[in-house]
């Protein structure tokens, strides 16, 4: 079940549209929060949330590349190598992961410290290659780098 | 040309509104008050500006459209969801200039008689996130939104709505399908969202930068910003150039700068003193500019008299030690995990196009593949709801068109 303040929450965020079938996808974010990943209870809930089908709640999460389907790693690193980032080295930055933390793309490391997740464009291309590792910019991005920030999250 | 769009952006502080208000922020908005919004469709009308989201439609005719129906409520919609690769002009204005927009949105509300706006920022963002609720926070504390802003009984509330990695999200019907609450895939038009747009009502559907041109727009005067940059589409443009250069970055300057210029003056050349190999004027779904057909101007109109397009204005610029076929590879990647998968010959055409160029790249080219690929290729254009599936195939078509010799190279000396 979704906590007492996140359907307080919920509640208030449907009041700001015209359709309180808008909230599905602010409420996907809270269920994300709660449970850390869309489980089959996360679903659940947000559909007796929103008064939607399961399904509709399953479908529209499932759409998006930023809803986890499964459950993560502590720290999510996501890691962009589209043009602008793959031509400055983001490939070797994937190399990295793989070698130093056994880390591969859609992957958690064996102790749950990291998951990867390789992103379309995040808008860092002025210091590309760019990451963001949870709500963490990051850009700039060289072996080195990566691996001296990874050592701040635990 | 003086900054219009990134002013005062060098003060840490530029997203505080009490920085705003120092240089004259929310003027514009008091300015705008004393006019019938009539009158401030026309003046928008006057000033030539056209949507800087990438298709580049004259924005006060959009306008008109929406103001023409008389269903209410209307709502404005500003498309935050920039996620051409490539751009990263709208996360700099969101991030360092938001009162800047937020004035043009409560303008534009007014104008076209809309009480509520839904700002869709992707899901990317989580910084800009956090700097827009500061800053709309900011706004309703020092009535620029609310019911009764200045006191001159407009009403006008903001939402944030939190994409969630979308691409496609990008496509105004497919925004408004999200905002909705569903996945996003885009409609069939018509009816066009100005008519039928989120929740069935009108609504107006304009990109972060286009909005942030209107205060200006209001406190000059539709005439003095028209003759700023290229006649047929004027107004400041922000650059943003990435890949292979010295100086990567976004760059204001006048729209219709040419792609030289912005390249080699503004942005400092390539890196390292190399050669040019190929440049993407406007993010990966406008067709490719081999190196030495760079002297065009950039704005709407003139880019497709020179085989490209204005797009984002994302330059992505690649040196000559770059693999145009690796990066056809990636940027079919790219079309492939974001098509909607509505449209066939998009879901399925995407996913061949990108399977033989997968298999050139790996050395398990085939004779005839470049033809198959400009067949396929020539089958998804034009065939599909949006856009997208057009930008894949016109990203193959220019690279096999300039660089043919590459993918020959690379089936034949595999």
């Amino acid at each position: 079940m979704l906590s007492e303040t996140a359907i307080k929450e919920l509640e208030e965020i449907k009041k700001s549209y015209p359709d309180p079938k808008s909230a599905l996808l602010p409420a996907l974010y809270i269920a994300q929060r709660e449970f850390g990943w869309l489980s089959p209870e996360a679903i659940e809930s947000v559909a007796k949330a929103l008064n939607l089908p399961e399904a509709m709640v399953r479908g529209t999460s499932s759409f998006y590349s930023m809803f986890k389907h499964k459950p993560m790693g502590r720290h999510l690193i996501q890691l962009c190598t589209n043009v602008s980032c793959m031509i400055l080295g983001a490939e070797r930055l994937v190399d990295f992961l793989k070698n130093r933390y056994a880390l591969e793309p859609n992957s958690t490391t064996a102790d749950g410290r990291f998951s990867l997740m390789i992103m379309e464009c995040i808008g860092g291309c002025d210091v590309a290659p760019a990451m963001l590792i949870n709500t963490d910019f990051y850009g700039n991005l060289t072996e080195q780098r990566i691996g001296e920030i990874l050592e701040k999250y635990k | 040309m003086e900054r219009v769009l990134l002013k005062n952006i060098e003060n840490p502080n530029s997203a505080d509104i009490n920085e705003y208000l120092k240089i004259g922020g929310y003027k514009s908005l008091s300015k705008a008050f004393a006019l019938q919004p009539k009158d401030i469709i026309e003046e928008i009308k006057k000033s030539g500006l056209r949507g800087r989201g990438g298709a580049g439609f004259p924005t006060g005719m959009k306008w008109s459209f929406a103001d023409a129906d008389p269903r209410s409520p209307k709502y404005l919609i500003c498309n935050a969801d920039e996620g051409e690769p490539g751009t990263f002009k709208d996360r700099i204005l969101l991030e360092r200039n938001p009162h800047l927009l937020i004035e043009g949105i409560v303008i534009s509300g007014y104008a076209l008689g809309a009480q509520e706006g839904f700002i869709y920022l992707r899901g990317e963002y989580p910084h800009a996130k956090d700097v827009l609720s500061r800053a709309i926070k900011q706004a309703y504390k020092n009535n620029y939104l609310g019911d009764n802003i200045l006191g001159k009984g407009v009403r006008f509330h903001i939402t944030v709505y939190q994409g969630a990695g979308a691409y496609i999200c990008g496509e105004e019907t497919a925004l408004i399908e999200s905002l909705e609450g569903k996945r996003g895939q885009p409609r069939s038009k018509p009816p066009f969202p100005v008519n039928v747009g989120a929740w069935g009502m009108p609504t107006i559907v304009n990109n972060v930068e286009t909005l942030s041109n209107v205060p200006y727009i209001i406190d000059v005067g539709g005439e003095v910003y028209s003759r700023i940059g290229s006649k047929d589409c004027p107004g400041p443009k922000l650059y943003c150039v990435s890949g292979c250069v010295e100086r990567p970055g976004v760059y204001e300057l006048p729209m219709g700068t040419s792609l030289r210029e912005i390249i080699y003056k503004h942005a400092g050349g390539i890196k390292g003193g190399r050669g040019l190999k190929a440049v993407f004027p406007g993010g990966i779904s406008t067709p490719v500019l081999p190196g030495d057909k760079i002297d065009c101007p950039m704005d709407f109109v003139s880019m497709p008299k020179f085989d490209s397009m204005l797009g984002s204005g994302a330059v992505i610029v690649m040196d000559e030690s770059v693999c145009m076929v690796k990066v056809a590879l990636r940027s079919l990647r790219f079309f492939e995990h974001e098509s909607c998968g509505k449209c066939v010959p998009c879901r399925e055409g995407v996913e061949w196009l990108r399977k033989i160029v997968e298999r050139i790249e790996y050395g398990k080219g085939r004779e005839g593949d470049i033809e198959l690929l400009s067949q396929v290729a020539e089958t998804i254009s034009g065939r599909t709801f949006c856009p997208l599936g057009d930008g894949a195939a016109c990203m193959v078509l220019a690279m096999i068109k300039h660089f043919r010799y590459e993918f020959e190279e690379h089936i034949k000396n595999r």
